[in-house]
């Protein structure tokens, strides 16, 4: 009993200490940035890296997402003879909720996973030991471009997997299944509102997510045990860390927006 | 405020020894890495830290560039004392200080050109032809010029650490610490970067810190060596008073024998119980 208690309180400390790691890291980034702003090409090789590089999964994932909403809100809508507004129940699923989310998961298993094997690496072959040394701050030379490229990476790929996802479903509910095409357009720019559903969901939302996978990635490399070991669970922290704490942070985010 | 300026002040640069530890103790998971050393390193020379792998030879490096902080003692280059600085404080200082690890460390996404331009580039505002100017100028001296368009992946062992060593000497500094530059080299590039230490140390009138355990090439090299074991300094002097050194410990390490005060065995029960201990039981 007493090795059990034992236990859970060096789990306990374990788990708090890295915490406030994560935290002062954090912080130490977010005064960094100011920084970056002379020099803002680093942000944007990195956007190359965590953006554009991501761009393929997220519009191959968001036009499939997009076309299965398409489907399974035809059969829905169609018992209540409502298949007109299939195009807003399409574009709020994806606006408000599988947009930010889905690319939240998928930038940090693409992304959130290569960011945190890099930054480990580089800590395992000394190159971040090697700078500090040469007098460069690898918090400001290496992380910060890194997280600002992520957080700014976040609500555009979002943007676009949504886009994208709006058009498999009228390929699927227009193209395939008949559904009018007036109807689909017209009622979804009839109900979609800018700030409620735009703002809220795709844009808060992908901006919350990006800090924090970004975070959780960048955070997980530069603490990482520098062996390749220390990488690998790394890198696998990093995805399921970020994971969850995407749907847990969804359904706050959700609550406090759109809680009538 | 005048305290504050006094202790920026440094205590006696351009004279003494370069590097002053004093008192030094640091331990690590329990165990005693370093207990009550006293270095010198003279300026201007090419001083040798020996000693068995394990004996906290990178450890001391560290120690002195302020990467780790000592549980006791001070380290002092140049009049600064390492561990009693701002961080801003500390990195000017260490523009100052160069170090070639073990890996060579060069930033893997970028060209060898673009390496060794890395800190013209974080710590100056040159212009680029300058830059270019004296890239060039530094890889020539390591023998890398026509190697620049390379990328790390394509370089050898002995190139990375060429390419790493023009890169700590890109600012000029004053001291170079070199972290194990003969491991696991074949004998042309161990020439190379033997001659390469001493040429550069001399031509530059640099101050140089070799970490080795290759006894005959860091000898044939060194102005002063020191050897570690167990924490503590067990020999120090020139190559030649080393290599007639009475110590026991002292000559095992230099003449490499395989028992001695190092045994030769892992420490354990006796070979004969342990053999028996099967039938007896």
């Amino acid at each position: 009993m007493i090795a059990l208690l034992r236990g859970l309180g060096r789990w306990g400390l374990r788990f708090f200490a890295r915490l406030g790691r994560a935290h002062i890291f954090f912080f130490y980034v977010i005064a960094a940035l100011p920084g970056l702003l002379p020099r803002f090409r680093l942000v944007v090789i990195q956007m190359w890296a965590v953006g554009v590089l991501s761009l393929l999964i997220i519009i191959v994932s968001g036009l499939f997402v997009g076309m299965v909403l398409g489907l399974q809100g035809y059969n829905t809508l169609s018992d209540f003879g409502a298949e007109e507004s299939l195009g807003v129940a399409v574009a709020k699923s994806l606006i408000r909720e599988l947009g930010p989310v889905i690319t939240a998961l998928l930038f940090a298993g693409r992304a959130g996973s290569a960011l945190t094997a890099e930054i480990g690496l580089m800590k395992a072959t000394e190159q971040l030991d090697g700078m500090e040394m040469m007098a460069v701050d690898p918090l400001r030379r290496v992380i910060a471009p890194r997280f600002l490229a992520g957080v700014l990476s976040m609500p555009m790929l979002a943007v676009m997997f949504t886009a994208v996802g709006v058009i498999g479903g009228y390929f699927v509910g227009v193209g395939l299944l008949g559904v009018d095409e007036g109807a689909f357009w017209s009622q979804m720019q009839a109900k979609v509102e800018l700030r409620a559903d735009i703002v809220n969901g795709v844009l808060i939302k992908s901006f919350v997510f990006g800090v924090v996978v970004t975070w959780i990635a960048v955070f997980e490399g530069y603490d990482a045990v520098p062996t390749s070991e220390g990488v690998s669970i790394a890198t696998t922290r990093t995805v399921v860390s970020s994971s969850l704490a995407v749907l847990a942070l969804d359904f706050v985010l959700t609550a406090l927006m759109f809680n009538q | 405020m005048a305290e504050q300026t006094e202790s920026k002040r440094p205590a006696d640069p351009g004279h003494g020894p370069l590097v002053r530890v004093r008192g030094l103790e640091f331990s690590r998971g329990g165990r005693q890495i370093f207990d009550d050393v006293d270095i010198d390193i003279p300026r201007g020379k090419v001083t040798a830290i020996m000693g068995p792998s394990g004996s906290g030879k990178t450890t001391l490096l560290k120690l002195i560039g302020a990467q780790l902080r000592p549980e006791s003692g001070s380290i002092v280059v140049d009049g600064v004392d390492m561990h009693n600085l701002s961080r801003q404080a500390l990195f000017e200082t260490r523009k100052r200080m160069g170090m070639l690890f073990q890996s060579g460390a060069l930033l893997t996404d970028l060209s060898v050109f673009e390496n060794v331009a890395f800190p013209l580039r974080e710590h100056t505002r040159l212009p680029e032809s300058m830059i270019r100017t004296l890239v060039l100028m530094k890889l020539e001296a390591v023998g890398l010029r026509s190697a620049r368009g390379l990328m790390p992946r394509e370089l050898s062992g002995g190139m990375a650490r060429r390419v790493a060593l023009a890169r700590a000497i890109a600012l000029d500094p004053m001291m170079i610490m070199y972290d194990e530059p003969f491991s696991g080299q074949d004998p042309i590039s161990m020439g190379i970067l033997v001659q390469l230490i001493r040429r550069l140390n001399d031509a530059l009138g640099l101050t140089s810190i070799v970490v080795s355990h290759d006894v005959r090439e860091t000898a044939s090299i060194a102005d002063y060596m020191y050897v570690l074991s167990d924490g503590k300094i067990v020999g120090e002097g020139t190559p030649e008073a080393m290599g007639r050194a009475d110590s026991d410990w002292v000559r095992q390490f230099m003449e490499g024998l395989p028992d001695g005060p190092v045994p030769f065995h892992y420490p354990g029960p006796d070979y004969v119980d342990d053999l028996l201990a099967e039938t007896r039981r």
